[in-house]
């Protein structure tokens, strides 16, 4: 089932060793993390030992080994939502999720996360829900995105 | 060898000029259609302030009423505060914008716009005038017959905010539909590149021609792009390979962002230039994965670019090949340095090497490689279309041509704007920026991201000691400059102790505090190192101790030394510029912030009210009137006291949250 995912997923970018990291990004949306039998499967495929592909998962941010929440959460923690308070919004997810940064609640409903700078720095600051980016925020409004 | 198989596009015989100018007729007629048009700006910043739901509503108010009109999207304008922005072309009128829509005014405006009216206290500006900075074809508004209460309506230029910018990077973006390849021919795109190809210009002479234009590296270093082009064209190797970085990590800088979901076909046109020029036939681009709608754009301009035979094999008939493929990175800052990002490409981890060999002669795949940067190749076009001299005559001796600024932070009037280099810090934070935010005081601007510093731009004159007692010792510094004045280009940055970067502006105020920014930009970088050097691990790691002491209320006295010390360490011992540049921010607010640092030393306080471990909350007895919205949102329920009577916050239950403050609308929560 994963394998054939997968394969397919590989199929897209041509087979070709400069689509890893892109073919990876593919897996990681389809299951919202790297599952390992996915990697194996793809080493073999592109014929990149597993020693390079776990450095590749560990390395970049995007990637990660474990299930991620239903919903992420993400908190945009460039300079200029830095300088308009995002460490508040952050610290306030953190008291109403009970998780630290990088964690994932205990119902698997969310995942928080920070990410540095998603481009949209005049409407700072700015929080990522899924896909949808919410500029203008305050910690108060922050907090009513995940209450909905 | 290596193969873009998954690229090749299907064979098609090759563009013509004629093909050329009836695709840019069509184009034309879908800027300037014969019936009414909305355009909603529906880049990332418009979406941020809800322009999906505004395109709803106008879709929705359209199909009630039964109205033959078009609506079409458009990318960044720019003028990113006053987002959601709508503009109405309606034939024989000028071009209207409309700033800060909601749904529900839109669809008013459809009701009026459908009468034959308009909503002139809506307004932003007006346009009578489109000239193509390529061609030079004007298109002429209409506006004979217009109502008073439109001719009153300002033009678009004539506001602050637009006055002194001059668009070359930006040109189209915020004025066409960026996923329509004809509405970019319509300006006059593509032509520049035709004229090149058909009339096979010597490739040597088109490097020339960017040396002599000036041109210089819009991603942060400044070097000289045409140099970079004829080392790459003169490296021995084959394939030679191009590449846009577009892998903006900055901070605060999102101009190659708007760039790309503004105007895509402007790289792409740079980019074939550029790779006819030093002689390779595929190109790639490198985007941050945080930028969804810029990779999906650029995607689709790649499409429709083949389509069309202007990418793929024989360009307009000339013989010359030449594909892109486009990567998504991973979300590594580092991957912005170009021998991390090529490895990157390689599928590999993105660690920087040593450029004992540069990439122009030894890159991806250890072939020859041309990297620049999104603003870059997106200024190869109109040098061409305009010529050297033209490009040359803006800007300053050193740094020709324009820039993008993202201006953002504490300014009122937040943005992208292209400016000539040259142009003062006062002229882009007072003049376009409309001055700082709630009336407060400039403090500070950072350029240049992570590996630029911060400037002072304060006007509080030479004796300032705000946040310190008398008992301070007389050696604690003081401010005794601002910058507010330097003229912006590449060298005097560098001279002031920043960096241009990629064009980040972020403004600060008398509430930021430069110990806690400058800990911000090592808590990035510590992250952000790749850990493969140890001055750069290491030294990054024990800097932020200090300063995370510092911040704590622990700092000791000679801590201001030990970081200069580090710093000399990361600059001379690191790797890549990642490291070697790591400690600006700090020494930069070291040179002009000192007063700060001994403040939090000395005296234990954190003048601006940032530093948690050094400040506390309050509320002034003499402002509260007791509204009780800080008793209510308060977390942790420690703020209390009778309606309409002065509140009282418990320190011992306070967590500094900053609730309270963000909630007051009389100012009466007090930091301190």
């Amino acid at each position: 089932m994963i394998q054939e995912r997968v394969g397919e997923i590989v199929e897209k970018y041509g087979a070709e060793k400069d689509g890893l990291i892109m073919i990876m990004q593919d897996i990681q949306d389809e299951y919202r993390y790297l599952p390992e039998e996915a990697l194996r499967y793809l080493g073999e495929r592109l014929d990149i030992p597993m020693t390079q592909i776990y450095a590749v998962a560990t390395f970049y941010k995007a990637f990660s080994l474990e299930p991620k929440g239903e919903k992420t959460i993400c908190v945009c923690t460039g300079t200029a939502c830095h300088v308009r308070g995002a460490d508040r919004i952050l610290d306030r997810l953190e008291r109403e999720l009970h998780v630290k940064s990088g964690g994932t609640t205990l119902d698997k409903k969310y995942t928080l996360e920070t990410v540095r700078c998603v481009g949209a720095c005049s409407l700072a600051p700015i929080v990522i829900l899924d896909k949808d980016t919410h500029g203008r925020l305050n910690q108060d409004k922050a907090a009513k995105l995940i209450k909905k | 060898m290596r193969s873009l198989k998954a690229a090749t596009p299907k064979i098609r015989l090759f563009m013509t000029l004629d093909e050329l100018k009836k695709i840019k007729e069509k184009g034309l007629k879908r800027i300037y259609p014969d019936k009414v048009k909305f355009t909603i700006g529906t880049a990332t910043c418009g979406l941020a302030t809800g322009s999906g739901g505004v395109l709803q509503a106008i879709k929705t108010e359209i199909e009630k009423r039964k109205l033959d009109f078009i609506v079409s999207e458009t990318g960044c304008i720019g003028y990113c505060q006053k987002e959601p922005i709508v503009d109405v072309f309606v034939p024989g009128y000028p071009r209207i914008y409309y700033a800060e829509m909601t749904p529900e005014k839109a669809a008013q405006l459809v009701e009026a716009v459908s009468k034959g009216e308009h909503k002139p206290e809506w307004a932003l500006g007006k346009v009578l005038t489109d000239t193509s900075l390529i061609d030079g074809t004007i298109y002429n508004y209409s506006h004979d017959k217009v109502p008073l209460e439109v001719a009153k309506i300002p033009l678009l230029s004539d506001i602050p905010f637009y006055r002194k910018q001059f668009k070359i990077v930006l040109r189209n973006s915020g004025i066409i539909d960026p996923e329509s390849i004809d509405e970019y021919i319509a300006k006059g795109g593509y032509f520049t590149l035709y004229n090149i190809l058909s009339a096979k210009r010597d490739p040597a002479s088109l490097v020339e021609e960017v040396k002599k234009s000036g041109l210089r590296g819009r991603g942060g270093g400044g070097f000289p792009v045409g140099k970079k082009w004829e080392t790459c064209r003169n490296a021995e190797g084959n394939p030679k390979y191009v590449i846009c970085n577009a892998d903006e990590g900055d901070p605060g800088a999102y101009m190659d962002r708007a760039a790309l979901e503004g105007d895509p076909h402007a790289v792409i046109e740079g980019m074939v230039i550029g790779a006819y020029a030093i002689g390779s036939n595929h190109g790639y681009i490198y985007v941050r994965h945080e930028y969804p709608q810029a990779v999906r754009k650029f995607n689709k301009a790649i499409k429709d670019a083949r389509k069309y035979g202007l990418l793929g094999k024989n360009i307009f008939g000339s013989g010359f090949d030449f594909d892109i493929r486009v990567n998504r990175g991973g979300g590594a800052f580092v991957c912005g340095e170009s021998t991390a990002l090529m490895a990157s490409i390689e599928g590999q981890v993105g660690e920087p090497r040593a450029k004992y060999v540069h990439t122009v002669e030894s890159g991806l795949w250890d072939k020859p490689t041309n990297l620049n940067n999104v603003e870059s190749w997106a200024n190869i076009p109109p040098i061409f279309a305009k010529g050297a001299d033209w490009f040359a005559s803006i800007g300053t001796e050193g740094s020709k041509g324009t820039k993008v600024f993202s201006v953002v932070g504490k300014v009122k009037n937040t943005g992208l704007v292209e400016v000539p280099m040259g142009i003062t810090l006062r002229e882009i934070l007072d003049d376009i920026g409309g001055g700082i935010m709630e009336n407060r005081r400039f403090k500070a601007v950072q350029t240049g991201g992570p590996s630029g510093g911060c400037l002072i731009v304060d006007t509080f004159g030479p004796k300032h000691r705000e946040g310190l007692s008398d008992a301070a010792p007389e050696s604690v510094s003081f401010v005794t400059e601002s910058l507010i004045d330097l003229p912006v280009d590449f060298d005097t940055l560098t001279d002031a102790g920043s960096m241009m970067g990629s064009g980040g502006m972020i403004v600060m105020d008398d509430r930021s505090c430069m110990v806690d920014i400058g800990r911000y930009f090592l808590n990035f970088l510590k992250d952000e190192s790749c850990g493969k050097c140890t001055p750069c691990r290491e030294g990054i790691r024990n800097m932020l101790a200090i300063l995370d002491r510092i911040a704590e209320g622990n700092g000791h006295p000679d801590d201001v030394d030990t970081l200069v010390d580090l710093a000399q360490v990361l600059q001379d011992a690191s790797l890549c510029a990642l490291g070697g540049s790591a400690a600006n921010p700090v020494l930069s607010t070291i040179r002009y912030f000192k007063n700060e640092y001994d403040a939090h030393i000395y005296e234990k306080k954190c003048p601006a009210g940032v530093c948690k471990a050094l400040i506390s909350f309050s509320i002034d007895k003499a402002k509260c009137n007791g509204c009780t919205v800080c008793a209510r949102v308060c977390p942790e329920k420690c703020i209390s006291g009778d309606k309409k009577k002065p509140h009282k916050i418990d320190l011992g239950k306070c967590i500094k949250c900053g609730s309270c403050e963000e909630a007051c609308k009389f100012g009466a929560v007090v930091i301190q």
